[in-house]
């Protein structure tokens, strides 16, 4: 029997069968569009297409139409890119990390934060492809002969690396995504009644039968592809910020910055997912799955990995002073004191002092507190980016090429498109895909609940659920006997 | 080719997983058992093997592995050498990442794509299930009949007896 504890809190709240799950995950799939969804599907569509004019404009007059001068060659491009990247790595510490872990409540919010993951690496990947002017000749960065009319890809960039993480990390995340959502697709393929629809969920379904056989691999799969996600989702952004580090522009040549990007990334992943999961509990009425429990941990992520960065961020400053070097003391007081103040004040600001309110344990258990916490999160960590960036690139050796970055109607417009873009994705995946992992969240019914949905007899076809935290002893089948021993 | 098959309906993981183990010393062969979720515990009650999936995990990720740092070494060392940096043309510490990141590659399209093989899943029109309520809230056992007019009724008694809430019979056309 599974290991009941008086001590453990349910992860699942309500009293909830095997088919309640069911209904209420798949509630929102058989549904039609109701109007809240269609309304924010259009906002989000009217940002997709400030999206694609501002794409036209990039592409059909060029890099130009971009704030980028001589001095500052990057800047919202890369702010974006690296912030979009940071965000999906919560999906994957969601799940993979955690599931090395045994962290079972993960379960519930596993499948929304692995979509956005993916929706937020698509969006990161605009970023470098637009900026390379000509992104139908894109496939250059991969290693092709040099009939193409240059050399072979030059293996020692960090520029380079970065294309196989991106793109590794996207496929594997993708692929582990599906993995998951095979069993759903059956459980939804088997209750449809529409003939599209049910053509539509079988061929998604990959003809998944639920077999034993095929649960076991299935199992497998799933705690190997985690054990590979892990080091996978810690070296993309390690590369990622290698691709500042190896340089010796001063600001970013700092040994520091992987284990201090990592942690930013886990930090912005897990407020955006909060800012997700608040609105998408309360949308499809997930209350009982994604309960304030799951909000209340995952605010203690965010307050760890906030204050790692707080720490980075302090490290930084003392590491700048003590190489005494004077061009490295430069980039650090003209962070703080020089004209970009106030983005490194917003920085500051928004990552060190908002994660500390989680301490708060009213804080960390109040819904708007949290949803308001998120927000501020996301904004900070933007800001992280763009003085890292932009601060590190304005001044630099001489003094006559010093100039101000200021962002055109283009940068802004194919930012917020991003945006639009995320959405649109979200929204839609969120209409038609089971947005908790119902196969997994039922293994995980039993969890905590003394008696749980338990057999009742031979004619009993109604579960029987005492109500949860009454420490009382597991009802057991008077045909079954007790001593089986189940490896859990 | 039509097959007969008796179809035990469980409620409960634990009823099925002592159900399987009775059954089976009742000396009946288990033809499969379906449920909503991964039952832990039912590979051993089945017998079912464990998987081998990891070795070959294991192995796509040492292609993947081996792949990379040729690819490397033959084309910034061999194939067209560049000063870069004044490094040397092969120089290991950099192709780390790059080697990492395709063992990563090859190990996990590797072992999806296999999983997809030897599992028989590949996207298709129709999907024959034994009870549609396998993939919601049921377990369903299947146990294959041969032609014995009082099997049925021998079957129906034992999974009874054992706990099934419903028995039912299937014919199921496989190729």
């Amino acid at each position: 029997m599974q290991h009941v504890s008086p001590v453990r809190e349910p992860l699942v709240t309500g009293g909830k069968t095997y088919h309640d799950i069911t209904q209420d995950v798949c509630r929102q799939v058989e549904a039609k569009p109701n109007i809240r969804w269609m309304a924010a599907l259009s906002v989000a569509l009217f940002f997709l297409g400030i999206f694609f004019y501002s794409v036209y404009r990039t592409l059909w007059y060029g890099i130009g139409e971009w704030g980028l001068n001589k001095t500052v060659g990057w800047a919202w491009d890369i702010t974006n890119f690296v912030w979009w990247v940071g965000i999906g790595h919560a999906g994957t510490l969601i799940s993979a990390v955690l599931l090395l872990f045994r962290q079972k409540w993960r379960s519930s919010i596993n499948r929304a934060a692995e979509a956005m993951t993916i929706f937020a690496v698509i969006c990161a990947a605009m970023f470098p492809v637009l900026h390379m002017g000509r992104p139908w000749l894109a496939y250059w960065v991969f290693p092709f002969q040099n009939t193409f009319g240059s050399l072979w890809v030059n293996f020692n960039s960090p520029l380079l690396w970065d294309v196989f993480a991106i793109s590794t990390y996207f496929s594997v995340s993708l692929v582990f995504w599906y993995i998951g959502l095979i069993p759903d697709f059956a459980t939804i393929r088997d209750r449809a009644k529409g003939p599209i629809a049910k053509r539509a969920y079988a061929l998604l379904s990959f003809g998944w039968k639920g077999s034993a056989k095929a649960w076991s691999r299935y199992e497998t799969v799933s705690l190997i592809l985690a054990g590979v996600a892990t080091p996978l989702v810690l070296s993309v952004h390690t590369i990622v910020s290698m691709d500042f580090a190896t340089s010796v522009v001063p600001g970013w040549h700092t040994t520091i910055f992987p284990p201090y990007f990592v942690a930013g990334a886990i930090f912005s992943g897990f407020a955006m997912v909060l800012t997700l999961m608040l609105i998408t509990r309360v949308v499809f009425k997930l209350e009982d799955y994604i309960t304030i429990e799951h909000i209340a941990l995952m605010n203690k992520i965010m307050m760890i990995t906030g204050s790692i960065v707080g720490v980075a961020y302090i490290t930084e400053f003392f590491i700048a002073w003590y190489s005494q070097v004077e061009f490295e003391q430069y980039a650090f007081i003209n962070r703080a004191t020089g004209p970009y103040w106030w983005a490194y004040a917003s920085m500051m600001t928004c990552n060190v002092i908002t994660p500390q309110l989680v301490w708060f344990r009213r804080i960390r258990y109040s819904i708007p507190a949290t949803f308001i916490l998120s927000i501020i999160v996301n904004i900070g960590m933007w800001f992280e980016r763009f003085v890292i960036i932009v601060t590190s690139l304005h001044r630099d050796y001489l003094p006559s090429s010093w100039v101000m970055f200021s962002p055109t109607w283009v940068d802004i417009g194919i930012y917020v498109g991003t945006l639009g873009l995320f959405f649109t994705l979200f929204l839609l995946f969120a209409k038609f895909f089971p947005v908790v992992n119902m196969a997994e969240v039922k293994t995980i019914l039993k969890y905590g609940v003394d008696n749980g949905p338990t057999y009742t007899g031979h004619h009993g076809h109604a579960h029987q659920v005492a109500p949860a935290h009454q420490p009382v002893a597991p009802a057991i089948p008077a045909s079954a006997p007790v001593n089986y021993n189940k490896h859990d | 080719m039509t097959k007969r098959f008796a179809l035990g309906i469980f409620d409960d993981e634990d009823v099925l997983l002592h159900a399987i183990e009775n059954i089976r010393a009742a000396g009946v062969k288990i033809h499969d058992v379906f449920s909503p979720y991964p039952v832990h515990g039912i590979d051993d009650a089945l017998g079912i093997e464990r998987s081998r999936l990891p070795i070959a995990a294991f192995f796509f990720g040492l292609t993947g592995l081996s792949f990379a740092l040729w690819m490397q070494i033959y084309m910034l060392g061999f194939d067209w050498p560049m000063i870069i940096g004044g490094k040397p043309h092969i120089a290991l510490p950099a192709f780390i990442p790059v080697s990492f990141e395709m063992t990563v590659l090859f190990c996990a399209h590797g072992m999806v794509l296999t999983f997809f093989t030897i599992s028989k899943l590949y996207p298709r029109w129709k999907v024959p299930v034994m009870d549609v309520r396998a993939t919601d809230d049921k377990f369903v056992m299947a146990i294959e009949l041969k032609d014995d007019a009082s099997e049925l009724s021998r079957l129906t008694q034992l999974l009874r007896e054992n706990g099934a809430s419903e028995v039912n019979e299937k014919e199921m056309t496989q190729k």
